[in-house]
């Protein structure tokens, strides 16, 4: 299975990978012994596209992110990123991470926030090609806020300014973990309609992790989804919907039938 | 962005409710601020007074307990004596409390990034915080001589370890996401001080120095008691010997003011540099 998927998406988007993932093993080193979080992973995304992870809790969603991220040593198999390994794409600010919170500095402005990763790490010439961090304030609809404190904020508008620092320096693949776990319905709508928004106007690659089967097939092209332990990849599920996609498409029947295809995915055993 | 404001409407709503409550507050208040002040300056009062009428009342003598007119009357009559003593110790306790703070901070910084100095150095802290001032103050005199040293280093000792401890723990106190995001943009560990450790550490710097702020005047007069001819400390222990108790009395109450003055003072600093919220992570 795990093999097919990733040869399916392989032939399909042959082309330009922005991330291709093969035979990927984590495991971590526990009291109890050695835990695999995740075996024989495989998949492939291509360039521009928008991929939805999903997954039991404990399936290693978030140490796969984790583990393309750099933030995760690999144990087994490769990961690349624009041809590049983690640590090399890292470097070179190939992607930005979007946490569940919104890991704002506290004591600076929202403006302030979005300039940070201008300030710190390697700032090679490549990187000098950015937007401005007023027009990504405005990209994220947070235009007249610039000066605001985060606490002064709500949760959805310091998701928005972290989103907006994650684009500052224009990276091609933008990975999110969860990062409307923590808001309201209401809230998460919105930003996830935006996101499609942004996601077309940028052109980015995203890669976005989330429990949540709706927002999974409402914001992907294709859904990754996994089963828990060890993780191994049980679906790379293709989702069609005409773009540009709308919230109202949630109550179309062709919507109900994908989420409850997702969901069966997720509750039937191997 | 015609979406942005249908999440921004939410929160507005909250915003108005909170302007509400605020206005009500802001209405009560100008009356309650005007009697804030009010209980303790009352309660204080009337213990000067008991204190006065428990002296003149059972005819206790001047040489064993002043009235709080004696008191008052040494700043009058004596002056000049006190001032002539206030300036050295100003000087010991401001010059203790930098040198202890700074060198606390900076061992604070090595001590986050180095794992081995702080397994080595941070029990040595340890035990010479437990050894009393007191004892410590003739052995820093041998050492040192007569001169200001022995109570700047005094001064400085016991400014140091709250310093160093809470120095530590706002150095620590970054969440693991937020050294993540760094690691994504690559940065160096100069950069995570500079950008990072040492402005979440501020909070927890200023409950250190508001407490180094009384202490330091505590060290700078204990140094003084020891083989000295100026200075509050001094001045303490020549009238409790020459039982001169409005003197003594008087002494006490312009050293308590005098850490008043750097505590107050340091809670403006504080005020000034740390506008965000401490408590909450984002």
């Amino acid at each position: 299975m795990t093999a097919e998927a990733a040869a399916a998406a392989g032939a399909e988007t042959a082309v330009a990978a922005a991330i291709s993932v093969r035979e990927l093993s984590v495991r971590f080193d526990a009291d109890t012994g050695s835990i695999t979080a995740l075996e024989r992973v495989g998949f492939e995304v291509p360039e521009g596209g928008f991929v939805t992870m999903l997954g039991p809790s404990g399936c290693g969603k978030s140490t796969l992110l984790r583990a393309i991220a750099d933030l995760v040593p690999i144990s087994g198999g490769a990961i690349h990123v624009f041809g590049r390994t983690p640590e090399q794409a890292r470097r070179a600010r190939d992607f930005a991470f979007v946490f569940q919170d919104a890991t704002l500095l506290p004591w600076r402005s929202a403006i302030d926030n979005v300039r940070l990763p201008l300030e710190v790490g390697q700032r090679s010439g490549a990187i000098e090609l950015n937007a401005e961090p007023e027009a990504l304030l405005a990209l994220v609809g947070l235009e007249g806020r610039e000066n605001a404190l985060p606490h002064e904020l709500s949760g959805g508008m310091r998701q928005r300014v972290s989103i907006a620092r994650a684009l500052v320096y224009r990276p091609r693949v933008l990975l999110m973990d969860e990062p409307f776990g923590a808001l309201d319905e209401i809230t998460r709508d919105k930003l996830n309609e935006e996101l499609l928004r942004i996601w077309r106007e940028t052109g980015t690659t995203i890669m976005f992790v989330t429990h949540s089967v709706p927002e999974a097939a409402f914001l992907g092209q294709k859904c990754l989804v996994l089963s828990a332990q060890p993780g191994r990849v049980r679906e790379f599920v293709d989702i069609g919907f005409a773009e540009p996609r709308t919230l109202g498409m949630r109550d179309t029947l062709e919507f109900v039938e994908v989420t409850a295809y997702l969901r069966r995915l997720l509750e039937e055993p191997r | 962005m015609t979406t942005a404001s249908v999440d921004d409407k939410g929160t507005g709503t909250n915003t108005g409710q909170d302007g509400r409550t605020m206005r009500n507050a802001r209405a009560e208040r100008p009356r309650a601020r005007r009697y804030r002040h009010a209980p303790p300056i009352i309660a204080a009062a009337g213990m000067l007074l008991l204190w006065h009428l428990i002296v003149v009342g059972f005819g206790v003598p001047s040489y064993i307990a002043p009235s709080p007119v004696q008191v008052i009357g040494v700043f009058a009559e004596q002056g000049e004596i006190l001032w002539i003593n206030f300036w050295p110790t100003l000087f010991e306790a401001v010059a203790g409390f930098v040198l202890g703070n700074s060198v606390a901070v900076v061992l604070a910084v090595w001590f986050v990034h180095n794992q081995f100095a702080e397994r080595a150095f941070y029990p040595i802290a340890v035990f010479i915080n437990t050894i009393p001032i007191i004892a410590i103050a003739p052995i820093l005199v041998l050492i040192l001589g007569n001169g200001y040293a022995p109570k700047i280093v005094i001064a400085a000792l016991i400014c140091f370890f709250p310093t160093l401890v809470n120095m530590v723990r706002g150095l620590k106190a970054v969440s693991p996401q937020m050294l993540e995001l760094m690691r994504v943009l690559s940065a160096s560990d100069r950069e995570i001080l500079w950008k990072i450790r040492l402005q979440s550490s501020l909070p927890f710097l200023f409950a250190a120095l508001k407490i180094a702020s009384t202490t330091c005047v505590i060290g700078a007069i204990v140094g003084e008691w020891i083989g000295s001819n100026y200075g509050l400390g001094s001045l303490i222990i020549e009238a409790t010997y020459n039982f001169r108790a409005p003197l003594l009395y008087a002494t006490v109450i312009l050293g308590a003011g005098l850490a008043v003055a750097f505590f107050v003072t340091t809670t403006l600093v504080e005020r000034r540099i740390v506008k965000w919220k401490p408590e909450a992570v984002f």
